[in-house]
């Protein structure tokens, strides 16, 4: 038996609205199946499941929001689900407005074997109430940091998730209601008195209504995404810089000539060069991809290589190419031509932003020489580019022209030092001297 | 194709690399990359509608020509096979 929960699509965001489920009770799902939709603040992700079964129970119900982490449905395996599958539709109906406020009320008084007894009969709610009852976070890690920043007691603040969970809403709302309440004394002191959030208590933040965002509405979303990811990077992240000029006269030849041989449709962009160097550099400087993780290190066994792609309209996302390493150059120009069209489609699945190791910017496109990125939290680089222009450029002694690129490593100085860092570049630079090995 | 019928294959193909842009609203001499804020997956995004649409291929070393309208309609009629 498995649980489908809320998963965190990137270090941005602590809670998800539930838009559609695209399975019902009793369907066959395989792992990596787009199973639901879910709107963060970003957009609306397509979300997979990592199990493959019979989904016995969906326990949130469409337009519900819930933390990140909050059980969304059970798949039972495949040997499980042989028995007969019970339909259960209760949740389907449950008020939303119910389930948080009321948080897992008898999770604690009912024996827990008595579900057992009566399977079928048993009313969804009880088995909803016990999973929520034992969800192992009272609040998420955002929800903990805004609480920090805020200087908020997470102990005092009623949380309005599923289980009692508190979500950065309730602790902007405690943090209003205390600053309403203090405001009229001089004391600037954070008083987190019983009495002021007992106020908290008696009004919940409302469940958001299931009503399609405006662009307007998703715009400023968006912005608040990207301010929270990068505002936590520049406050946590003690970033190192390393640039280095990179010829790319072979790389460009290479380009050329490739893309005179194959059909239009099979052309490829110099990002997928950069994009495919970037994997192997990281594979060989292993240190530089993975996540920085509750103070420790955390190396990736795989290079998911986040693209930062810029929304038309406004916007930043960066979702990942799977095993980026591993693909040849046209395949990772074909991944990055599907990934761009899905991103201004809003059809990003959730494995895609839940996983990027480390991330890559090309601004060379609007005219920029050198680009200083800052790191996507909580991962560990992020590589800049600039783009290729003709510049003076001594070989053997003798001065000539060459398309040059600046490539840029923001690295977090927490795990690697400048030269781990400049051995990434050195790779970088040797790898895109040789296009036909990428 | 005539000049009419290559602008509105020109705009249709624009309108499905930049669904956002109003096309009453497009400079016919202006580059499209400055005007709509085009990046290079656009301009391929462009190549590849053209070629679907008419059959001709654009040429790396061509794009220049093609990043406004009239540029294209223009390459288009020059191109067309006879």
């Amino acid at each position: 038996m498995a649980e489908f929960r809320m998963p965190s699509l990137g270090a941005d965001m602590d809670e998800g609205t539930l838009v559609s489920w695209l399975v019902g009770v009793g369907d066959h799902v395989e792992r990596g199946q787009v199973v639901a939709e879910v709107d963060t603040e970003k957009s609306v992700i397509e979300v997979e499941t990592f199990d493959t079964g019979t989904v016995t129970e969906l326990l949130v119900q469409e337009g519900e929001r819930v933390p990140v982490g909050t059980p969304l449905a059970v798949i039972a395996e495949v040997a499980e689900a042989a028995g007969p599958v019970p339909r259960r539709t209760a949740t389907r109906t449950r008020p939303a407005a119910k389930a948080s406020t009321k948080p897992a009320p008898k999770a604690g008084t009912k024996p827990a074997a008595k579900p057992r007894t009566k399977p079928a009969a048993t009313p969804a709610a009880p088995a909803m109430a016990a999973a929520r009852g034992t969800a192992r976070v009272a609040a998420s890690p955002l929800a903990r940091r805004h609480a920090a920043a805020l200087g908020v007691d997470l102990s005092t603040v009623a949380g309005t998730g599923p289980g009692g969970a508190v979500t950065t809403s309730d602790v902007e709302a405690a943090a209003h209601a205390t600053a309403l309440a203090t405001s009229p004394s001089a004391a600037p002191a954070r008083t987190a008195e019983p009495e002021h959030t007992a106020a908290v208590v008696d009004e919940p933040a409302p469940v958001a209504p299931v009503v399609p965002r405006s662009g307007a509405e998703r715009q400023a979303s968006m912005r608040h995404a990207v301010a929270e990811a990068m505002a936590r990077s520049k406050r946590e992240i003690p970033h190192y810089y390393l640039a280095a000029d990179v010829d790319m006269a072979r790389a460009t030849h290479w380009l050329e000539a490739h893309n005179a041989s194959v059909p239009v449709t099979e052309r490829v962009l110099v990002a997928a060069l950069q994009l495919k160097a970037t994997a192997s550099a990281l594979r060989a400087v292993p240190e530089l991809n993975g996540h920085w993780v509750d103070g420790a290190h955390r190396p990736a066994e795989h290079v998911h290589l986040g693209v930062a792609i810029a929304l038309r309209g406004g916007g930043l996302v960066a979702p990942a190419i799977h095993d980026a390493d591993q693909l040849t150059v046209p395949e990772v120009m074909a991944a990055l031509h599907d990934l761009v069209a899905r991103v201004r489609a809003g059809k990003v699945r959730s494995s895609e932003y839940a996983d990027p190791t480390a991330t890559v910017t090309n601004l060379g496109d609007q005219g920029v020489d050198v680009a200083y990125p800052v790191i996507n939290p909580p991962q560990l680089a992020m590589v800049g580019f600039g783009r290729v222009r003709d510049r003076p450029w001594a070989v053997d002694g003798m001065l000539t022209v060459r398309p040059v690129l600046t490539a840029t490593l923001a690295a977090d100085h927490r795990a690697t030092d400048g030269r781990r860092g400049a051995t990434f570049l050195a790779a970088l630079d040797d790898l895109l001297q040789r296009p036909d090995d990428l | 194709m005539d000049d009419a019928e290559l602008r509105d294959t020109v705009l249709k193909v624009l309108g499905q690399v930049a669904p956002e842009v109003d096309l009453d609203d497009v400079e016919p001499s202006e580059d499209l990359r400055e005007q709509f804020d085009l990046d290079s997956m656009d301009i391929l995004d462009l190549a590849i509608g053209l070629y679907q649409a008419t059959g001709i291929e654009v040429p790396e070393q061509d794009y220049a020509q093609v990043v406004t309208v009239d540029g294209a309609v223009e390459y288009l009629a020059t191109h067309a096979v006879h």
